[in-house]
């Protein structure tokens, strides 16, 4: 028996969901209060007289910061709240941040337009610590206005059994 | 235990758990070996610091803000948000690999639950734990033209342990030979 043969129907259907795109505006005092609340001082994601003469002529983005959306979606349209609200329907209630991994490809500028793709890309279950629980992979691309690719990353949700 | 007074490059950590960079240096790839520790960034997460937070990153899931929801409620605490242990990871890598430097490739597991210290006052955390984020180099080697060096890397918690483990790779400048 495959992993994947264990799950709910309606679990099962959400692998291939894909979200409407968001576009996200990146300014600079999003930047700085992003880095604000981690506790980073680095001057080139936060003073515009450094980043002038450092190696991007501008302010950027830390890795990880990826802009605010313009026009926020309808959040049962998001993967992460359809995924919680289908796992809760199958028993598995209060997703939880697993990890994520980032391919990074090029810098994000300050009044760059970002445009994120997020797609449930796999979902399965595992025993963990004596208990089900199901997991379930977001991958999302960060594209530029531009065109370019700026990173890759997946994001992985975990779901306890009740 | 190592604390964060330990730390000379962040004094202000100790009041505000917001470090604050000594000097920018920027590290070059022939200067780094296998083996060689990443320069540790000591963190405390703060009831505060998940307030702003939540309104930085846009992750407003109310257990970590409010203890009366069911997760919260279940484990006592509002609970550290994973993707922000991501970011001090993130920024264990910036601070060190310097201007020139570039994050290729991260990774992290949010393996422990992390609950924020209460703030005392406007300013100061309570007593209580912190947070170092570490790192080790295990891999040096170029590849199509890049200088690349890959690390180890972990948040510890207040016992020790490896509460989110991950890796990074990164590129750095290259001078030519010594």
């Amino acid at each position: 028996m495959t992993e994947s043969s264990a799950l709910a129907d309606n679990v099962r259907a959400l692998i291939g969901f894909t979200a409407e795109p968001v576009v996200m505006e990146v300014e600079r005092g999003a930047i700085k209060r992003f880095c604000e609340a981690v506790g980073d001082s680095n001057p080139l994601f936060t003073d515009e007289e450094y980043a002038k003469n450092g190696p991007y002529g501008d302010v950027i983005c830390p890795p990880g910061f990826f802009g605010w959306p313009i026009k926020p979606a309808p959040i049962m349209a998001e993967p992460t709240a359809t995924m919680t609200a289908e796992f809760a329907k199958a028993g598995f209630p209060g997703l939880l941040d697993g990890g994520i991994d980032y391919e990074i490809y090029i810098p994000i500028y300050s009044g760059d337009v970002i445009v994120s793709s997020a797609k449930i890309a796999d979902v399965y279950e595992r025993e963990v610590k004596g208990g089900k629980s199901l997991f379930g992979v977001i991958e999302i691309t960060y594209t530029n206005q531009n065109g370019d690719m700026v990173c890759k990353a997946r994001r992985i949700l975990i779901g306890r059994q009740a | 235990m190592q604390g964060a007074e330990d730390f000379d490059r962040s004094p202000s950590i100790i009041k505000t758990g917001v470090n604050e960079m000594a000097e920018i240096k920027q590290l070059y790839w022939e200067d780094v070996e296998v083996g060689d520790e990443v320069t540790t960034l000591p963190k405390i997460a703060t009831t505060m610091m998940l307030v702003k937070w939540a309104g930085a990153s846009g992750d407003f899931n109310p257990h970590h803000y409010d203890d009366k929801s069911p997760m919260a409620a279940a484990t006592g605490s509002i609970i550290v948000h994973g993707a922000l242990k991501r970011q001090w990871l993130i920024q264990l890598m910036t601070d060190w690999i310097g201007d020139k430097g570039k994050l290729r490739k991260f990774s992290c597991q949010y393996r422990r639950l992390d609950f924020p210290r209460r703030m005392a006052n406007f300013v100061d955390p309570m007593e209580g734990e912190t947070w170092l984020c570490k790192g080790t180099v295990t891999k040096k080697y170029v590849e199509d033209d890049q200088h690349l060096v890959e690390c180890e890397i972990w948040v510890e918690n207040g016992q020790g342990e490896k509460a989110v483990p991950g890796n990074a790779t990164v590129a750095l400048p290259y001078q030519g030979a010594k």
